[in-house]
């Protein structure tokens, strides 16, 4: 293949893939062939390996634990992603308007990615318990005090989890393409006679649209490692409501159910790849309007 | 000006909410063992009522901090146990990161385009589905229930590369064609262009990996079965410290170095991640 590359050229062409040897050697032994031993495995028995066709695929989607995991995922995501990306918009817009003293405020909001989920467990426990200060406050107020962990209200704590740890992230982010906008665009408007909230709607919102795909892309990634909050705070098996994906894998994992990891494997990356199609086509229209 | 002292009193609430638990660990860590039990006995015990909590303690004292770094020589060994994953991942990944993203960034070969690809793939699988095929992999090499297991696939990744990438992509071509012509040759150019003008991108992958892998739970959770290999980041809920001064001092030790390399490298943090999602 290199035949195409004479002279200068081909010096080049072997430099250049002798600097990413080391790196793809290790990621093809490490990650891309065993990844596609575990794509054959997911059409083949568990033991003898004999082919199964979509039989495991077929099994995974009658298993009610596959079931209640992926439905728990898909409604985690749809509703923390959209909380997540408008509050984080909405705090990059207060931030930047207020110039250089936002600085300050901006890392505040960055510290939760540095807090590491072991250390914050314990204020979860003290926060949530039965009798914890949540309670405490609700009890002052005249509320009702709740078993927080142990019902539906799981769910909750770990979407505000979630938030809370990206919120810093996303911030950043949105800040990033707020700064991409040329400021002649909003002056000739002004000049226009246009208004704040004009602006907003008809300047600041479509310039914004392509990190909004990848702000959304990046969060629904990010939204994976919450399973680091739900494993130390709630187990193995946490209450049903917030019962993830992450959780089976897991203790799939745990009773060497392979052919069961091994088609689900293949279904998330087959939904994710999808999504980086998405946001790569995306990308390169940009480039072209540039 | 009153939009702005408004927006300000809100900004104020919202980021000390946010920074509250910080501040709570703090406080449980410096209060005297009678106050604590005073406040969280309700939760540890099957008193009536509910716990209760100040905002700064009566009586400050560092005494748990002594007692755990004293004592407790357990907390020790699995301190050790995160520095070591966390630098062993580090240098690995810097070691085949650089060379790596330099190559992708700066130098035309077959099929860059499909490897680049492929590499933002695998960039954002969750780790759920890389732990099958890792798994068999290190189970074929022999080398599950050894720190290798979490450090080698960690080394692997190809989020530096990525990161690194779309730093020296800014390094200019007209630089490198000067060093040449001059006789410098592609060892030079890497050693005496690409790492220094790519110092920040190398700080970024830095501060963003210290943070990711000292905060590490799934990896070790599935490799190592032997708790006494665990890090602290997996560990530390399981401490029975008996008291619950401990356990507050013990989180807040293993707060710090990754807090301290946050206030060091917060700058650098927000430059990893807007490269992580910003086309230049």
């Amino acid at each position: 293949m290199l035949s195409k590359y004479t002279g200068k050229r081909r010096k080049q062409a072997i430099t250049g893939l002798l600097f990413i040897l080391p790196s793809l050697a290790g990621v093809m032994v490490f990650v891309f062939f065993p990844f596609l031993d575990v794509l054959c495995q997911s059409f083949q028995g568990p033991v003898l390996r004999e082919w199964r066709g979509i039989e495991n695929y077929r099994i995974l989607f009658e298993t009610s634990a596959f079931r209640l995991a992926a439905m728990n995922t898909l409604r985690f995501t749809a509703v923390c992603i959209p909380v997540l990306v408008v509050l984080s918009l909405l705090l990059a817009i207060v931030l930047q308007n207020i110039g250089t003293s936002g600085r300050i405020f901006k890392s505040a909001f960055l510290v939760p990615m540095a807090v590491p989920v072991a250390s914050v467990v314990l204020f979860w426990r003290v926060m949530f318990h039965e009798k914890g200060l949540l309670n405490a406050l609700l009890a002052k107020l005249g509320g009702i005090s709740k078993d927080w962990m142990n019902t539906g209200t799981a769910f909750w704590i770990l979407v505000g989890s979630y938030i809370w740890k990206n919120l810093g992230y996303d911030i950043v982010l949105w800040m990033a393409g707020l700064m991409g906008i040329p400021s002649a665009i909003y002056e000739a408007a002004r000049v226009d006679g246009a208004g704040h909230f004009q602006c907003f709607l008809h300047i600041t919102l479509p310039n914004l649209k392509p990190m909004f795909y990848t702000i959304t892309v990046l969060s629904f990634l990010n939204s994976f490692k919450v399973f680091r909050e739900g494993y130390l705070v709630a187990g193995d098996y946490p209450h049903e409501s917030m019962y993830l994906l992450q959780h089976l894998f897991n203790n799939w994992f745990g009773k060497l159910e392979f052919d069961k990891i091994a088609s689900a494997a293949v279904l998330v990356v087959l939904v994710i790849t999808c999504l980086i199609l998405l946001l790569k086509r995306i990308w390169e229209q940009e480039g072209k309007h540039r | 000006m009153k939009k702005k002292i408004i927006s300000i009193c809100l900004l104020l609430m919202i980021s000390a909410l946010v920074c509250y638990p910080v501040l709570f660990l703090l406080t449980g860590s410096v209060m005297g063992d009678q106050e604590l039990s005073q406040e969280l006995g309700t939760a540890l015990s099957e008193g009536k009522g509910y716990v209760s909590w100040r905002l700064l303690p009566m009586t400050p004292t560092l005494r748990h901090y002594v007692e755990l770094l004293l004592d407790s020589p357990e907390f020790f060994h699995m301190f050790w146990n995160s520095v070591k994953i966390t630098g062993g991942v580090l240098i690995g990944q810097l070691l085949v990161g650089i060379p790596a993203a330099w190559g992708f960034a700066k130098y035309r070969f077959p099929l860059k385009k499909v490897l680049f690809f492929l590499y933002l793939i695998l960039m954002m699988m969750p780790f759920q589905v890389t732990m099958l095929p890792s798994y068999l992999t290190l189970n074929r090499m022999e080398l599950i229930d050894t720190q290798w297991s979490v450090i080698l696939p960690a080394v692997f990744s190809t989020f530096p590369v990525f990161i690194l990438y779309r730093f020296f992509c800014s390094v200019p071509e007209a630089l490198l064609e000067a060093a040449r012509i001059d006789g410098a040759g592609e060892k030079e150019v890497f050693l005496y262009i690409a790492l220094p003008m790519g110092s920040s991108g190398i700080i970024a992958v830095f501060v963003l990996g210290f943070l990711e892998y000292w905060n590490l739970i799934e990896q070790p959770l599935v490799f190592l079965k032997s708790k006494n290999l665990w890090p602290l980041s997996l560990y530390l809920p399981n401490i029975d410290a008996g008291s619950a001064g401990i356990a507050f001092a013990a989180s807040m030790v293993t707060l710090l170095p990754a807090f301290l390399v946050f206030l060091w490298g917060r700058d650098y943090l927000e430059q990893g991640i807007v490269a992580s999602a910003v086309k230049e």
